[in-house]
C-alpha cells in the first residue's frame, strides 16, 4: 500500500487492525500523540485529505492513497503555519502534549467555527491551561515579551521549548525510536481481594512473539512504596513489583513481555490464574471496624500504623479547648462534606522505556516528576548500586503529582533486567483510571463556632481519608489536609482528628493540592455558613479571623518550626477579590436563573516538609556561552523558562546564550523532585545561587586577569566589563583555561526554612432552578506569589489550577461499584472540562516580595486549585439557599438538592 | 486504538461479495466506536465503505440515508424548503458528545446500530418515523421502525450477520413542525435527555424521548394533548423504574427534564399552530 504523509510517499502494510495513529508513529511521526486512544481527547488529530480526524479511530488501511498531514508537515518550507505561530505568540500550551492536536484542529476551522470555539474545540482536551491561552492563540493575541540581556525576572518571556512544541518535535517519553524494542502488558486482577494460588504460564509462553512472562516469582521481594519522598520512611513499604496478594481490581498480576503489544496482550489473555478469593472492604469506616478484612497483614517493618484496623496513619491534635470554645459561640455550623475520588488525567499516560546499556547499567527513560528518587528506590528494590541505575526524562506530558510515584518503572526495570531487551510500558487510558492513582477521597466532618463579634471560638475537624489498597502518600496527604486549611485561621480552640485507611479500591496518591482541596472544601464552606448565621460578609469574616503576619500557624500540630512568614499577602488577596466582585462586571445571568456569589481562601506552605533538595550546575563554555543542568523536571509547570530567566538576570545574559538540560540523574547532584510546587522556589533558588557563584567567579577572575579592581568589573551581554574595557566571555574562558581554572559553579538548596503563599477565589454564578445547570458569570482569583518571575506563565498556572479544580467541582468522579470496579474508566464517561466548560478567570497578584524564594518568588502551582470548589459551593448556596456537601456539583445533583429543600420544582 | 486480534479485513464491493458471517466478525462503518474500545473477541472486519452506498437520496417520498453516510455528510444536507422538520438534522448532529472531527468519520448507521440511549441519530430517525432497511445473510431484506429497532442500551434487533443498509425518513414526517430539547450534565456533554416533538398538518402529535430512557420511547396523539395529559402518559408508560441510570444523569433528573421539555414542546407547538 502507498501512503502519502506530509507530501512524501511511503510504501508499507499496516497490520489489519492497526489504527492510523500508531502507523504514523511507526513511520517516525512522533508528533501524533496518544492521549486516550479512544477518540475523546483529540491529541492524535491529523488531516486526512485536508479534513481533521482523530487518527486513533481511523483504520490505517483506509489512509491508502490519501493525503495525510501531521503536525510535522503543517509548516511549509520551514515557515510556521499561522496557527503554530499563534500558539507561540499566545503561549497556548503548558506541557505541550495536547498542542499538536489543538493546532491541527484549530488550523482547519472556518470563520463560523472560529466564532463558536466552545463547540468547534470540544473534541480537544487540554488538562493544563484551562483553555484561556488557547482561546487567545486562536484569536491571534500576542502575550509574550522579548526580553533584553539581563532582563529575565519579571518578564513574560516565552517557554524555550515553544518552537519544538508547536512543530511536534518536542520529545516526550515515548517519542524515540528504539531498535529491537519489546513491549510489556500487564494482566490485571478481576478481584478486589484475592490470593494467587498458581499461575499457569504455558499457554502464554506459547504465543508467537512472547519473550517472557514475569510473575511474583520473578520479582524482587523488597517492599517499597510507589510514593516518592525525600524521606522514604514517611510512606509504608507495602508494595511489591508483583505481589501474591491482589488488593484491588486492576492490580498487576503478571507481566507479559513480547515483540509486539498485540502478542503481549494475547499472552495476558492466555494466562491461567488460580485465585483464592478473599473478603473485600470498600468503605474506609467499615475497614476500620473490628472484624473487617485485613488488607495488609504486615509487620512493623512495613511502617503501617495499625494493620489490623487497616490504618495507615492517624493524626490527633489542635490547641485550647473546643468544648469551651463552642460554649462561647453564638453561631455554630456542623456539617459533613465529601470529596470524591478523581483522576489527574494528565494526557501523557504513565510510561517508561528501560534498557541495559553497554556498561551494564540500567537506564530508565520515564514520564516522571522524580527521576532522582526513582533512581534511588529502583537501586534499593533491585539491590543495585545507585551508580548502576540512571533515570531521566525529557518533556513530561502533564503530571499534577501523579508522577510523584514509581508505578511503571519497577516493572520496566524487571523486564529489562530479566530479558536483556529494551522494553516499553505504556498505560492505556483505562489503566490510568483503574490502576494508577487518584486523589484521596475524604469524608470531612467540621464544626465551627464564632461569636457575635465575628471571631472564631472553635474549629473541630474529623477527617477520614481513603488511601485505597496501598498507603502511598497516605500519611503526608492526611497531614497536609489537617494543616494549612485550618492553620490559616487564628482561633484559640482547635481539635483535629484524621485517619488514613486502606480499602480494596484503586490506590490514592499525590494530586495537586495534596489533601488541602478536600479539607478546604469543608472548612471554607463551614466558615461561609457561620458568617451567614452571624450576618457578616464572608470576606469580612475571614479578614477578622485569618492569621496575621507573625501569628502562630496551628493545625493538627503547631506549624513546624521552619515555616516563617517570608512575606504576607493574604490581606491584599482578600481585598483584591472583594473589589473585583463588587465591580459588577462579568456575564449576565439568563432570565429566570438565580444568582449568587461565593468566595474561599487557601494558604499553602511554599515547600513540603522534611527537606527538599535541588542542585544546579552552571558553567561558561569555550564559545562564551553558558550551560546549566538542573534536576527538576518540566511537565508544563514552566520552570525551565523560570530557570533561564533567573540565570539571565544574574548573569546579565541573553536567554539564548544559556544552554539548559534537566532531570537526568547522570547530571549528578541530587534533586528531590518537581513536586510540592518547588520547581521555582527550591530548584530556582539553587539556580540563583549557582548563577551568583558563577558571576562572582567570573568577576574575580576577570579582575585578576585584567589587573583591575573587582568593583570596576561587571557582567554584560557576552562580556565582562572591567574598568570600561570589555573582555569577551570566550576570551575569558580561554584565559581561565590556560590558568587551569574551571569557570563552573554549583548551587544547592535544602528546602528550609519555608514560607507561606495565599490564594483567594471569588465566583458569581447563576443556577437554573429547573434544570440545575450552573453558569459561572464571573471568576476571579487573587494570588500571593511573591515576586512574579514570569507574569504570563504564573497567570497561566493559576488559570490551569482553577480549571482543573472546576473539573472536580462540576463534573469529575471515578465511580467504584459494589465489587470495587471502576465504572467509568474513559474520558467519555469521566467528563474533563472542555473549552465550553471553563470561564475566563481574572487573575490578580498581591504585591509582596518573599525573603526566601529566588528574587522574592513564592510557589504557585498547586495552591490555585485549593479554594475553588468551596468558593463555588458558597456561590451556589448563595444562589439557591441549598448547601451542597458532596462534589461534583452536577445539574442532576443540584436538582436533587433543590427538590430535597423545596419540594419538586414545577416541571 | 489498535485492534490487535484483527487478522483480516474484507472489503466487499457488492452485496453478493459479502463474506459468510462468522461470530468473530464485525461490520466496519466509520470505525469510531469499534476502534475506541478493545475488541479482543473480533478477528475480522467487514468494511462497508467499499460497497459504494449513496449517502443521501432525497425523493418525493422522503430521505434515504445510506447507513455509511457520515454525520458530516448528513449535517451538510440541504433539505427542500417543504421539509420543515429538517433543522432537527443539525440539532441532532450537535447533540453528539463527539466533535465535528468525529462527524467526518462516524456514520449514521453506525450510531443507530451502537444503540446507546444517547445516540442522537436514533433520536433523529426515531422522531422522524424512520425505518431501518436491514440486509440479512440470506440475501433477504426487512424493514423495522427505528423506534422498535433499538431495544435497550447497546441492544437492537440485528440478527447475527444482518447489517443495516439504510434508513428511510418519510416526507410525511419531514414536513411536520418540530420542536427539539436536549440537556446534558456538561455544556456540550453526552445527552441526559433528548426530547423531540412533531406536529402534523392534520394535528397529529408525536413526542419521542431518547437519552433519558434505555431505548427510544414514542408517544403519539391524534391531536396535541395538554401538557398535563402528555406528562401523565409519559410517566405512566415509562414507569418509575424506566428512566436510564448511569454517570450521565440521575434517573429523577432525567424524568424531571423530560417532563419539563414535554411541556415546553407542547407550548411551543401549540403557540404557533393557531
Amino acid at each position: 500500500m502507498t501512503f502519502r504523509v506530509n507530501g512524501t510517499d511511503f510504501t508499507g502494510t499496516p497490520r489489519a487492525g492497526q489504527c492510523l495513529r500508531t502507523f504514523l508513529r511507526d513511520l517516525g511521526h512522533f508528533g501524533v500523540k496518544k492521549g486516550c486512544d479512544a477518540g475523546d481527547c483529540g491529541a492524535c488529530t491529523v488531516h486526512l485529505d485536508g479534513e481533521p480526524v482523530h487518527s486513533c479511530l481511523i483504520p490505517a488501511f483506509r489512509a491508502e492513497g490519501r493525503d495525510v498531514t501531521t503536525i510535522e508537515g503543517l509548516a511549509q518550507s520551514n515557515v510556521l503555519h499561522p496557527m503554530q505561530q499563534a500558539f507561540l505568540d499566545a503561549q497556548g500550551y503548558q506541557c505541550g502534549f495536547c498542542t499538536a492536536g489543538m493546532i491541527m484542529t484549530a488550523a482547519t476551522l472556518n470563520q463560523a467555527q472560529r466564532a463558536d470555539l466552545a463547540r468547534a474545540m470540544k473534541g480537544n482536551i487540554c488538562r493544563c491551561t484551562g483553555y484561556r491561552a488557547i482561546d487567545d492563540a486562536i484569536a491571534g493575541k500576542c502575550e509574550i515579551e522579548s526580553a533584553k540581556a539581563g532582563e529575565g525576572v519579571g518578564h513574560s518571556v516565552p517557554a524555550p521549548a515553544g518552537p519544538a512544541v508547536v512543530t511536534g518535535k518536542a520529545r516526550f517519553t515515548l517519542d524515540v525510536a528504539v531498535e529491537g524494542l519489546a513491549h510489556i502488558k500487564l494482566l490485571r486482577s478481576p478481584h478486589a481481594h484475592a490470593r494467587i494460588r498458581a499461575i499457569d504460564k504455558s499457554a502464554a509462553l506459547a504465543v508467537s512473539g512472547v519473550i517472557a512472562v514475569l510473575t511474583h516469582e520473578d520479582a524482587p521481594k523488597t517492599a517499597f512504596s510507589t510514593a516518592r519522598h525525600e524521606v522514604r520512611e514517611i510512606d509504608p513499604d507495602d508494595t511489591l513489583v508483583l505481589d501474591t496478594t491482589m488488593r484491588f481490581v486492576g492490580q498487576a498480576v503478571a507481566a507479559v513481555v513480547a515483540e509486539t503489544e498485540g502478542a503481549a496482550e494475547e499472552g495476558c489473555r492466555r494466562l491461567l490464574v488460580d485465585y483464592e478469593i478473599l473478603p473485600a472492604v470498600f468503605d474506609p469506616e467499615e475497614a476500620m471496624r473490628a472484624g473487617a478484612p485485613v488488607i495488609h497483614d504486615k509487620g512493623p517493618e512495613a511502617r503501617i500504623l495499625d494493620p489490623k484496623r487497616n490504618l495507615v496513619a492517624e493524626i490527633h491534635g489542635g490547641c485550647g479547648d473546643v468544648d469551651a470554645g463552642f460554649a462561647q459561640a453564638d453561631a455554630i455550623h456542623e456539617g459533613t462534606y465529601y470529596y470524591p475520588r478523581i483522576q489527574h488525567a494528565h494526557l501523557e499516560t504513565l510510561c517508561a522505556l528501560a534498557w541495559i546499556d553497554e556498561g551494564g547499567r540500567l537506564n530508565i527513560r520515564s514520564s516522571t516528576q522524580v527521576p532522582f528518587l526513582t533512581r534511588d528506590e529502583l537501586a534499593r528494590v533491585f539491590g543495585l548500586d545507585a551508580a548502576k541505575v540512571r533515570v531521566f526524562c525529557e518533556r513530561v506530558g502533564g503530571g499534577f503529582d501523579a508522577k510523584q510515584e514509581m508505578i511503571v518503572e519497577g516493572i520496566a526495570a524487571l523486564a529489562a533486567l530479566k530479558t536483556g531487551r529494551p522494553v516499553q510500558i505504556e498505560f492505556t487510558r483505562e489503566e490510568q483510571f483503574i490502576a494508577a492513582t487518584t486523589r484521596h477521597p475524604m469524608k470531612v466532618r467540621v464544626k465551627i463556632g464564632a461569636g457575635k463579634d465575628g471571631r472564631l471560638t472553635a474549629i473541630e475537624m474529623h477527617v477520614i481519608s481513603n488511601t485505597g489498597a496501598y498507603g502511598n502518600h497516605g500519611l503526608p496527604v492526611l497531614e497536609h489536609a489537617c494543616s494549612e486549611s485550618v492553620s490559616v485561621y487564628s482561633c484559640p480552640n482547635k481539635k483535629i482528628d484524621g485517619y488514613a485507611v486502606y480499602t480494596n479500591t484503586v490506590p490514592a496518591g499525590a494530586f495537586r493540592g495534596y489533601g488541602l482541596p478536600q479539607t478546604s472544601f469543608a472548612i471554607e464552606q463551614a466558615v461561609d455558613e457561620v458568617a451567614r448565621m452571624l450576618g457578616i460578609d464572608a470576606l469580612e469574616f475571614r479578614r477578622r479571623n485569618v492569621i496575621k503576619e507573625g501569628e502562630p500557624m496551628i493545625g493538627a500540630q503547631p506549624s513546624p518550626d521552619d515555616v516563617i512568614f517570608g512575606s504576607y499577602g493574604l490581606d491584599q488577596c482578600l481585598d483584591l477579590v472583594d473589589e473585583a466582585m463588587k465591580r459588577g462586571d462579568g456575564e449576565r445571568a439568563p432570565p429566570g436563573w438565580r444568582t449568587g456569589t461565593g468566595t474561599a481562601l487557601a494558604m499553602i506552605y511554599t515547600v513540603p516538609p522534611g527537606g527538599h533538595y535541588s542542585d544546579t550546575s552552571i558553567w561558561l563554555g569555550p564559545d562564551g556561552r553558558y550551560a546549566m543542568t538542573v534536576g527538576t523536571a518540566e511537565f508544563g509547570n514552566g520552570t525551565s523558562t523560570v530557570h533561564r530567566q533567573i540565570a539571565t538576570s544574574v548573569l546579565m545574559a541573553n536567554s539564548a546564550d544559556i544552554a539548559f538540560t534537566q532531570s537526568d540523574t547522570d547530571h549528578g547532584g541530587h534533586d528531590t523532585g518537581a513536586y510540592g510546587s518547588t520547581g521555582t522556589v527550591i530548584a530556582g533558588r539553587a539556580t540563583q545561587l549557582a548563577a551568583e557563584a558563577l558571576r562572582d567567579m567570573l568577576l574575580d577572575f576577570a579582575a585578576t586577569h585584567g589587573g583591575t579592581e573587582r568593583d570596576t568589573c561587571a557582567l554584560g551581554d557576552g562580556a565582562v566589563i572591567c574598568g570600561g574595557k570589555a573582555i569577551p566571555l570566550a576570551a575569558l574562558y580561554k584565559a581561565a583555561r590556560s590558568a587551569g581554572i574551571d569557570l563552573k559553579a554549583h548551587g544547592t538548596t535544602n528546602g528550609s526554612p519555608r514560607s507561606v503563599a495565599f490564594n483567594v477565589q471569588g465566583f458569581r454564578v447563576a443556577v437554573n432552578p429547573v434544570s440545575g445547570e450552573i453558569k459561572i458569570l464571573k471568576s476571579v482569583q487573587a494570588a500571593d506569589a511573591g515576586t512574579v518571575v514570569n507574569p504570563m506563565q504564573c497567570r497561566a498556572q493559576i488559570e490551569g489550577g482553577v480549571a482543573q479544580a472546576l473539573g472536580a467541582a462540576l463534573f469529575e468522579e471515578v465511580v467504584v461499584d459494589d465489587k470495587g470496579r471502576v465504572v467509568n474508566p474513559s474520558f467519555r464517561n469521566y467528563h474533563l472540562p472542555a473549552f465550553a466548560d471553563i470561564p475566563r478567570t481574572e487573575v490578580l497578584f498581591a504585591q509582596t516580595c518573599d525573603t526566601l524564594g529566588p528574587f522574592g518568588a513564592k510557589s504557585m502551582s498547586e495552591s490555585p486549585y485549593n479554594p475553588v470548589a468551596a468558593a463555588l459551593g458558597n456561590a451556589i448556596r448563595d444562589a439557591t439557599g441549598v448547601r451542597y456537601h458532596r462534589l461534583p456539583l452536577k445539574p442532576d445533583r443540584i436538582h436533587a438538592g433543590l427538590v430535597a429543600a423545596n419540594g419538586n420544582p414545577k416541571t | 486504538m489498535d485492534l490487535n486480534t484483527i487478522t483480516e479485513i474484507a472489503r466487499p464491493t457488492a452485496r453478493n461479495a459479502l463474506p459468510a458471517w462468522r461470530e468473530s466478525d464485525a461490520f466496519l462503518g466509520g470505525g469510531t466506536w469499534l476502534f475506541s474500545e478493545p475488541q479482543p473477541e473480533l478477528t475480522r472486519l467487514i468494511d462497508l465503505s467499499t460497497l459504494g452506498w449513496q449517502p443521501l437520496q432525497a425523493t418525493a417520498d422522503g430521505l434515504e440515508i445510506g447507513a455509511t453516510c457520515t454525520v458530516a455528510q448528513l449535517d451538510a444536507f440541504n433539505a427542500p424548503a417543504t421539509w420543515i422538520a429538517a433543522p432537527l438534522i443539525n440539532q441532532c448532529c450537535r447533540a453528539f458528545l463527539a466533535s465535528f472531527k468525529i462527524w467526518n468519520t462516524a456514520t449514521v448507521g453506525g450510531n443507530v446500530c451502537m444503540s446507546l440511549p444517547a445516540g442522537p441519530m436514533i433520536s433523529l430517525t426515531a422522531a422522524l418515523d424512520g425505518t431501518a432497511v436491514l440486509w440479512a445473510q440470506d440475501g433477504t431484506e426487512r424493514r423495522v421502525p427505528i423506534a422498535d429497532f433499538v431495544t435497550g442500551p447497546q441492544r437492537n434487533g440485528l440478527k447475527p450477520g444482518e447489517l443495516m443498509r439504510a434508513i428511510m425518513l418519510p416526507s410525511t414526517a419531514l414536513t411536520r413542525r418540530a420542536a427539539f430539547r436536549q440537556i446534558s450534565l456538561a455544556t456540550y456533554g453526552r445527552s441526559g435527555a433528548l426530547v423531540i416533538g412533531t406536529l402534523a398538518s392534520d394535528g397529529a402529535f408525536a413526542l419521542t424521548v431518547t437519552a433519558a430512557t434505555p431505548r427510544p420511547m414514542q408517544f403519539t396523539f391524534d391531536a396535541l394533548p395538554s401538557a398535563h395529559a402528555l406528562q401523565s402518559r409519559i410517566d405512566e408508560e415509562i414507569g418509575a423504574a424506566g428512566w436510564y441510570d448511569d454517570v450521565h444523569g440521575l434517573p429523577a433528573w432525567r424524568r424531571h427534564m423530560t417532563l419539563h421539555f414535554a411541556k415546553e414542546i407542547c407550548d411551543e407547538l401549540s403557540g404557533a399552530a393557531r
